[in-house]
């Protein structure tokens, strides 16, 4: 049978381009363990939320000016008077806290199953240099709309750099391109928020992608699927990525978009923290706003650098939030990789770490009182404990022998029986009098409220162990 | 892995649902962010009709207009002039207006509502240049056969006081002529006609 | 370890009252109600518009977004000689504010967003008589303003009480000492319109988007139920 006219185009292309090789390299046969859970939805929805980043924020450039002058009229120009404008400055504007939200998400999960431990450090370093660089991103960016905020961030942050000793006020000169937060700072911003960074983005999104298919994902046990292959070196608890994985995402996607699509119809402004109310005032360098406070994603490292009471030893310690975390796959001695092996010093320790980062994003948003600066010392304390503390407490850790294969925890259908029994034993059915007669009515149970909750507290106690 | 057949006609059936499902969706998304593109409402607030005041015209003036950004010619014609446009049909490559752009009230001899009126887009139908106003009679360096009209200077094309094109010139089609209406004898408003106006 | 944790609990609720100062009353802000966006509309211009421009909304799209008529939008709202596409411009220029006021009063198309709804309605209703203040009035919410009290005739003169706190002499509550041309009633409803049509000013297509959000939201459901049936199917393979 002679071959199709599209058969004959295909392998045109096939014999110039390795399509079929890409395409089985990373989708098809590119085994990745089966007993991925929830915490590994973020990487395939932070890839998402950066295409959403640059359709949205290619079309926002259609008609927004770069002009200290422009900028903020430009802005309620597209709100207003462009087609659809509206819609578009929304989804740009959650969408970067979404990220956010994401990637803290992503981050933590390799923290939870030790995503950074060899051979997996040069993914972490990679998605360091992402993080950074989306702080950069989202930085830069948020000056563009020129409101109040907007500009008394960008110049508290910019005049951090003059706290640097001998070239502080040269750098903070160089990047301002004035004396000031001015019109020649907007478009440097901007020319670096739409193109440098992004492009920075795409290369370090590429390496961290690549890097990861060389040695082949983590899993919430820990556990190398690459130990245990079958005849054709095929690991025996790996599953190609396409089709199982391609399908689970999308049911992500969907989820994340349920959310996404509510903020964005129903509360773009989400109480003043994705959008916040005073960049809704032009930009006015007479005029400083009661309390500047950085966008809520940036508030944990605000309040580090605030509690710090040397202005210099301040930037050192906001920087330094960072540096540690790069070096997270050096200080953790533990052989062992997920949290689920490990022993109860780190699940403590991690608890700390969380509730800490959570205490400090707060405090970052409220105003430096002695009481919250108090608080806020104590949270950096047990912030960089975590880290800096970490050769010694996970050294001699009381790890759990680990399985040889993975293992497949319940998943939400599983428990749904669980719960329905649970909903049985902390109520009950009793029968009521009313007018139509005797009726029967679900009360709670006080005495198996209590028996849920200790035997809630002692499974919590247990896996903290 | 497989201990079950696998039940290829499901799979194909929901994933055909969830390609429809997702090709709408995307296209519900495409559509704001296309139409995104089209002008905005400050465009279409600068491209608005506009008024011109002809209640002060001269015999053969020009008065220029804009209107979404194009130069608009008003042209005060005298008799001779109008009488002049006659003689030139056979001169012309349309004449009559067939191929040309214009308003059903400016579909006529002489292009206009009323004749002495003469309103036009002042840009070459060739590449858009915008033609010099000569009403004067064999200059010196057009020749005998000028009448009066607009003279192209980017490549020489020719266009009568009706804004009609003469043969042998690049422009290919008459200049085009706006939508306007009388508001008042001296007041036109250019950029929509009466029925556009009333509704 | 408990006590702290119960400290920094508790230290919750100081930080929260700290910043309030003045208790704001709440209006009723409905901007499907196309009457009251109208009604707003007319008294910003008859009583703000002098001073306050709006400028990032046009007279075209308050008349589309609120059902009114072009014609009459121009000859019954809009001052006089306004074009429909024209944005909401004061007549009084930056130079002469300066010098009248000190300050050009700020362009109101935003306010709402920035200031929050509650705040406008109390900021509103809340001057008072003050006779050491230059324009004879004060208010409680933005103490020392700049602003003269433009709804005086309707509102009527209201005079601060004071009560001694601490030692200090504190406003307790404003009173009504010389009635106006409308009632109490009256007038919460004209400063209700007034804070609710700037409310519509801040962000015109809030209706419009929170209609939509119910059809995108419906369809992203339908969307994952097909989905999640298709990841199910796929799945029985993996065990």
């Amino acid at each position: 049978m002679k071959p199709s006219r599209l058969t004959n185009i295909g392998n045109w292309v096939l014999d110039r381009f390795p399509l079929t090789n890409l395409w089985n390299d990373h989708m098809a046969h590119y085994y990745a363990p089966k007993n991925f859970n929830f915490w590994y939805f973020f990487g395939s929805l932070a890839l998402l939320v950066l295409v959403n980043q640059f359709v949205t924020g290619i079309l926002l450039t259609m008609n927004y000016k770069p002009d200290a002058t422009l900028a903020f009229d430009s802005v309620e120009y597209i709100m207003r008077d462009v087609n659809w404008g509206w819609l578009v400055r929304y989804m740009h504007s959650t969408g970067a806290s979404a990220f956010f939200i994401v990637i803290y998400l992503h981050m933590f999960r390799g923290m939870l199953y030790g995503s950074f431990k060899q051979p997996r450090e040069l993914i972490w370093i990679f998605g360091m240099f992402l993080f950074v660089a989306l702080m950069a991103e989202a930085f830069m960016g948020y000056l563009l709309p020129w409101g109040q905020m907007s500009y008394w961030g960008a110049q508290v942050i910019i005049s951090l750099f003059s706290a640097i000793p001998v070239v502080g006020d040269e750098l903070a000169l160089w990047i301002r391109g004035d004396y000031v937060v001015s019109d020649a700072t907007l478009n440097r911003f901007f020319a670096f928020h739409v193109i440098s960074v992004p492009l920075v983005l795409v290369l370090l999104v590429f390496l961290h992608i690549v890097a990861l298919h060389e040695v082949g994902s983590n899993n919430p046990d820990g556990v190398e699927i690459k130990k245990n292959k079958d005849a054709n070196g095929i690991p025996l608890d790996g599953i190609p990525f396409h089709p199982y994985y391609t399908v689970k995402d999308i049911v992500g996607v969907g989820v994340f978009l349920l959310f996404f699509a509510t903020i964005v119809f129903y509360m773009p402004e989400m109480g003043g923290y994705f959008l916040e109310h005073a960049n809704f005032i032009p930009a006015d360098p007479m005029k400083t706003p009661e309390h500047i406070a950085p966008v809520w994603y940036f508030t944990p490292f605000y309040a580090i650098l605030r509690a710090i009471p040397d202005k210099f030893a301040g930037v050192v310690g906001m920087g330094g939030a960072i540096v540690v975390l790069f070096l997270l796959p050096w200080l953790d001695r533990s052989e062992v990789k997920s949290i689920r092996y490990r022993g109860g010093i780190f699940k403590k320790a991690l608890l700390l770490f969380v509730i800490s980062f959570i205490a400090l994003g707060y405090l970052g948003t409220q105003p430096a009182t002695p009481l919250a600066t108090t608080f806020a010392r104590i949270f950096t304390a047990i912030y960089f404990g975590f880290f800096l503390l970490m050769p010694l407490y996970t050294r001699w850790e009381k790890t759990k022998p680990l399985p040889e294969r993975l293992t497949m925890q319940p998943g939400i259908e599983e428990c749904i029986p669980a719960l329905r029994a649970t909903y049985d034993e902390i109520t009950l059915v009793e029968p009521v009098q009313t007018e139509n007669g005797t009726v029967l009515k679900r009360k709670l149970n006080p005495d198996g409220l209590i028996k849920v909750l200790s035997r809630l507290a002692i499974n919590l106690k247990k896996k903290f162990d | 892995m497989y201990d079950e057949e696998v039940d290829k006609s499901k799979r194909q059936f929901l994933t055909s649902a969830l390609a429809v499902v997702g090709t709408v969706g995307t296209g519900y998304l495409a559509v704001p962010f296309l139409a995104q593109m089209q002008p905005s409402v400050k465009a279409m607030a600068a491209g608005a009709p506009v008024d011109v005041d002809i209640s002060k015209m001269e015999a053969g003036q020009l008065i220029r207009a804009e209107w979404r950004g194009k130069p608009v010619w008003v042209l005060n014609r005298t008799t001779e002039v109008l009488e002049t446009l006659k003689s030139l049909d056979d001169q012309l490559r349309d004449p009559l207006s067939h191929d040309s752009v214009q308003p059903v009230s400016s579909k006529n001899p002489t292009r206009s509502i009323k004749p002495e009126v003469f309103v036009a887009v002042g840009l070459c139908t060739h590449l858009g240049c915008s033609p010099t106003f000569r009403p004067e009679i064999a200059p010196h360096d057009l020749g005998e056969k000028w009448k009066g009209g607009f003279f192209c200077p980017c490549h020489g094309s020719w266009f009568d006081l009706a804004g009609r094109v003469f043969n042998g010139v690049p422009a290919p089609t008459n200049l085009e002529i706006p939508p306007y209406y009388y508001v008042t004898d001296s007041h036109i408003i250019i950029g929509e006609t009466a029925s556009e106006a009333k509704a | 370890m408990k006590n702290l944790i119960l400290l920094f609990l508790l230290s919750f609720t100081v930080v929260s009252h700290a910043s309030e100062s003045v208790e704001l009353s709440s209006p009723d802000i409905d901007i499907s109600d196309h009457k009251s966006l109208e009604r707003g509309a007319k008294n910003y211009v008859t009583y703000c518009l002098g001073c306050h421009s709006i400028q990032h909304i046009r007279y075209l799209r308050i008349a589309l977004d609120l059902d009114i008529d072009e014609k009459k939008m121009l000859h019954e709202i809009a001052p006089e000689g306004a074009g429909i596409y024209d944005k909401l411009q004061t007549a009084m220029n930056a130079h002469d504010a300066r010098k009248w006021f000190g300050v050009q009063p700020p362009d109101l198309s935003l306010i709402a967003r920035s200031r929050g709804a509650d705040w406008l309605y109390s900021y509103l209703k809340g001057f008072y008589s003050d006779s050491s203040k230059p324009l004879g009035v004060n208010n409680s919410i933005f103490p020392d303003v700049g602003m003269p009290n433009v709804l005086w005739q309707l509102q009527g003169e209201q005079q601060a009480v004071y009560k001694t706190e601490d030692g200090k002499k504190v406003l307790a509550k404003l009173v009504i000492a010389e009635k106006g041309v409308q009632s109490e009633k009256e007038f919460d409803q004209t400063v209700n319109d007034l804070v609710n049509f700037l409310v519509y000013v801040g962000e015109p297509v809030q209706l419009e988007r929170q209609k939509m959000g119910k059809f995108v939201i419906f369809f992203i459901l339908m969307f994952l139920v097909v989905a999640y049936l298709l990841k199910k199917e796929y799945w029985k393979d993996v065990h």
